[in-house]
């Protein structure tokens, strides 16, 4: 698995250049990449159906207890299949749509390097490991919905939800850590029997609460919803893939996987409960003045996630069995309708609902595949989406106390799902035709075949459930509840309380969709006040995290050099003369004061040239002496056997003096700027920081320094790093790891010169 | 300010330059030197050659941006730590392989490291002076 991800990550490395190479065609090559993953995981099939589990371990570190571990069993198994499936549907789509935006192959390296976060993410056994690939998700995500760069709403989407997301992703990483304080591991696999002592651990409710954080900001979950629908902005084929049909699930998933490690308390079972149905029906009736097709459909999916999150909560087998069965139908249809309101928007150059009509004669595949998952989406007989909708119903009439309760809810939030659904899939293909702005044609091939393939499975999994969902549910009910499940799936179940709620949905939803013309224009000036939306907590959030920025950034940051270096040389001083007051008895210093010719004569130079340095009334003089200085700093490490510094100072000194040169001649005239008063200031800092340094030197010589490792890296050096040279080995081998994150950062602070000195906006000098 | 000393000195130059830069680089696993300073000496001497000939003739001369040259730097120092993995070891172990060829000898992934350095290092000196210099173009 794990050569798998590495090929897949490769492989969107490379896809700008075979997109040069194919251009028009590139879609049908892309589409590839997910169709043999997709078979990958299908060739498996047979086995995890039989019961079995892959493992599969690659140490990464293991001295912290992080592994690539990764584990394919039943529910691992469905969440790849899904990725893939869609995946593939989506990649030949974009072949095409994205045809209008430039940079299409760094469209496919982000969507490419997504799916591959999401299948390592699913795949995980390793809780840090999994969080990596959230963690990069959440950042392909962020460069989907900004793909549209140069639009302002889309930079503000992207980065509310990259805030939002990464924000629980933290809680979660917090979460993580905790529970590696309780069981000693990262390894999921490994809490299998450590339910009872997690759960009554002190730390338990603090775990709960930050990884049900990381997991609903994620998923989506009220009050965490509101990144969803802005979310929107990214081209449709993100949107269809990342926001209703996988990555929105990552949060459910995390839940459904570790329900029977950490779940079954009151406050794990209570808190998913009640987060998913305020979410499932406060989402839906959110959905009612939208016009939007994409945004109705992130409503849509809000409240399709909300209902997911309870039936967790629910926990009850039949809760388990609707979860699964509606988790598989939702991203079938809700995939589908996606593509086709892109295709929609595409042909017509409009999204907006009000303004479509007819166009079933021009688009008749495009309509025929709308219809078909409309009838999925709104549970009707006898697609996928409808067993789901009834095993929703059968699952929540099983619960004692809220049953009744949410059964209302349930019913209200479906209802809602219907008339989104007129709206989608129905309103723009039927009735009279309307004017769009752009004249209406069929979409090209590429954009058929993955909607319809999509919707076409939704009516074969309603047709021949025991066939497509039987095996893998039993197998994922294993991993979620850790017992075997083995309820039968049937369409028809005879007439029933549940059939009549089905059928008391669609038509309350038909009702809505009457209404809703009427209704939203009347209210169409009726506002939420700001103090109970979460979207304006958040704009106050940032609004406040700016402000405080600029504050603080007044006050620390106040663009003066001398400023910021009488500061840590003040603090410097401070905190280590304290040190030094309090082992005053300690401090023996011991005067070995025989000078050889070469120190006496390089000391000369250096006093020579540091006078020059700070009396100099011209630039150029001064940098001469501040070159000289630094060579003869060289030439003493020279002599006191440190070659590798010394040739490091050397070459910097002299990149110094050219890069000095450079700024030099941009600078105002030579100014004395400051006043007297700081002089003698600036140069009482100096001489203090000038004598303490000496004394540091004199108080370190004058010890015996027996350092452990000095002698381990001395000795390991040439039988573990195969070097002679002690130093350089350390820096590429023993602390490689040190060297790149130093160099990352160099390179981050290079980018930032660059920034500051090339990316100027344009139109302002 | 251009002479023909400097410059017709500076194309003998860099050649010079740069073959000692990668032999500090090389060298650098058993004596003084590394991809560090290596790569700090290939970037004085394109400074070298810059300050002689003049931006434009150091641009062409370097082929590449900088820019790409710093990200392929640290592309290589972070693909240096995947081959650990094959072999099955901890992340970012050394690996070696005996080539068996005199002079040669032994190559391993550290080594590739520090030519992920020496090319990081290359390349954001030369973002920055290159930058520098153009600055007053615009």
């Amino acid at each position: 698995m794990l050569i798998l991800l590495v090929i897949g990550f490769l492989a969107s490395a490379i896809a700008p250049l075979l997109y040069k190479r194919f251009r028009e065609n590139f879609g049908w090559i892309a589409v590839l990449f997910p169709l043999f993953m997709f078979f990958g995981f299908l060739s498996k099939y047979p086995t995890i159906a039989a019961g079995e589990v892959l493992r599969e371990s690659v140490p990464w570190v293991p001295s912290l207890g992080i592994n690539f571990s990764f584990v394919l069993d039943g529910l691992s198994m469905t969440f790849a299949l899904i990725i893939t499936l869609i995946g593939a549907a989506v990649f030949l789509y974009a072949g095409a749509y994205m045809k209008a935006y430039a940079q299409t192959g760094r469209f496919y390296v982000y969507i490419g390097i997504f799916m591959t976060s999401m299948l390592g993410l699913v795949l995980s056994d390793n809780m840090l490991l999994m969080f990596v690939f959230w963690e990069l998700t959440s950042i392909s995500s962020f460069l989907l919905i900004g793909f549209k760069h140069h639009k302002e709403t889309s930079r503000k989407s992207a980065l509310q939800a990259l805030l939002v997301t990464g924000g629980g992703g933290l809680a979660m990483l917090a979460g993580i850590i905790l529970l590696y304080r309780v069981t000693g591991s990262f390894e999921i696999s490994s809490f299998y029997d450590m339910n009872d002592m997690i759960s009554a651990h002190s730390l338990y409710p603090a775990i709960v609460v930050l990884l049900l954080i990381g997991a609903f900001t994620k998923s989506a979950q009220f009050p965490f919803h509101f990144w969803l629908p802005n979310a929107m902005e990214a081209p449709t084929p993100v949107s269809a893939y990342l926001h209703s049909a996988t990555m929105v699930k990552a949060g459910i998933y995390l839940i459904a996987r570790m329900n029977h490690e950490i779940g079954g308390t009151p406050i794990w079972q209570d808190t998913v409960l009640i987060a998913g149905a305020s979410t499932m029906l406060f989402t839906a009736l959110l959905s009612f003045r939208q016009t939007d097709l994409k945004k109705l459909l992130a409503y849509s999916t809000l409240s399709v996630l909300g209902t997911l999150v309870m039936l967790l909560g629910i926990g009850s087998e039949l809760a388990i069995k609707a979860f699964f069965i509606y988790i598989i139908a939702h991203s079938l249809y809700k995939g589908t309708l996606f593509l086709v309101a892109g295709t929609l928007d595409h042909a017509t150059g409009t999204r907006d609902v009000t303004k479509l009509g007819g166009l079933r004669k021009l688009m008749p595949v495009t309509a025929f595949t709308a219809g078909l998952a409309s009838f999925s989406m709104m549970g009707v007989i006898p697609l996928v989406g409808f067993i789901g909708k009834e095993t929703v119903y059968k699952a929540i009439l099983g619960l004692e106390y809220w049953g009744g309760f949410l059964i209302v809810a349930a019913l209200f939030a479906n209802a809602f799902v219907v008339m989104i659904t007129l709206l989608v899939g129905f309103k723009p293909f039927w009735g009279a035709m309307l004017p769009t702005p752009k004249q209406p044609e069929e979409a090209p091939l590429k954009m058929l075949i993955g909607p319809a393939l999509l919707a076409v499975l939704g009516l074969l999994f309603g047709l021949f459930p025991d066939f497509f969902i039987a095996t893998m549910l039993e197998q994922s009910a294993q991993s979620i509840l850790s017992e075997k499940l083995s309820l039968k799936i049937s369409i028809w179940e005879g007439f029933n309380l549940v059939l009549l709620l089905s059928f008391v949905t669609l038509l309350l939803g038909g009702l809505v969709y009457l209404i809703r013309g009427r209704v939203a224009d009347r209210m169409k000036h009726v506002s939420l006040p700001a103090v109970i939306k979460p979207s304006a907590w958040y704009d106050g959030a940032m609004a406040g995290l700016l402000s405080f920025a600029t504050l603080q950034t007044r006050i620390v940051q106040n663009g003066y050099l001398r400023n910021y270096i009488i500061v840590i040389l003040v603090t410097a001083l401070s905190l280590a003369s304290f040190a030094f007051y309090q082992a005053v008895e300690e401090l023996i210093i011991t005067p070995d004061f025989s000078i050889t010719f070469y120190e006496g004569a390089l000391a000369f130079i250096i006093l020579v040239s540091t006078f020059l340095l700070i009396t100099s009334r011209s630039r150029l003089k001064s940098i001469v002496a501040l070159g000289a200085l630094g060579f003869s700093i060289g030439i003493i490490f020279v002599i006191y056997g440190a070659p590798d510094l010394a040739l490091t100072t050397f070459a910097i000194e002299t990149l110094n003096v050219i890069l000095f040169v450079l700024v030099l001649y941009r600078l105002p005239r030579f100014l004395k700027l400051s006043r007297s008063s700081n002089r003698v200031r600036d140069s009482l800092i100096a001489t203090c920081v000038g004598v303490f340094m000496t004394l540091t030197v004199l108080f370190a010589t004058s010890f015996e320094l027996s350092s452990e490792l000095k002698r381990y890296f001395a000795e390991a050096s040439v039988p573990y790093g195969k070097g002679h040279n002690v130093v350089n080995v350390i820096l590429v081998d023993f602390r490689a790891i040190d060297t790149l994150g130093e160099i990352t950062v160099l390179a981050v602070a290079a980018l930032g010169v660059f920034a500051l000195l090339k990316l100027k906006p344009q139109g302002r000098e | 300010m251009y002479s023909v000393i400097l410059a017709t000195a500076s194309r003998y130059l860099l050649i010079l330059l740069l073959m000692f830069s990668v032999f500090l680089l090389l060298r650098g696993h058993n004596e003084p030197g590394g991809g560090f300073t290596g790569g700090l000496v290939a970037a004085a001497a394109y400074a070298l050659y810059f300050i002689a000939n003049g931006i434009d003739a150091a641009r062409t001369i370097v082929r590449f941006d900088p820019l790409r040259i710093m990200a392929a730097g640290l592309l290589i120092a972070i693909a240096s730590t995947f081959p650990s993995l094959v072999a099955g070891n901890p992340f970012m172990t050394g690996v070696w392989i005996n080539t068996g060829i005199p002079l040669i000898g032994k190559v391993g992934s550290p080594l590739l490291f520090d030519l992920g350095v020496y090319f990081l290092v290359l390349g954001i000196a030369l973002t920055i002076i290159f930058s520098l210099a153009e600055e007053d173009r615009l």
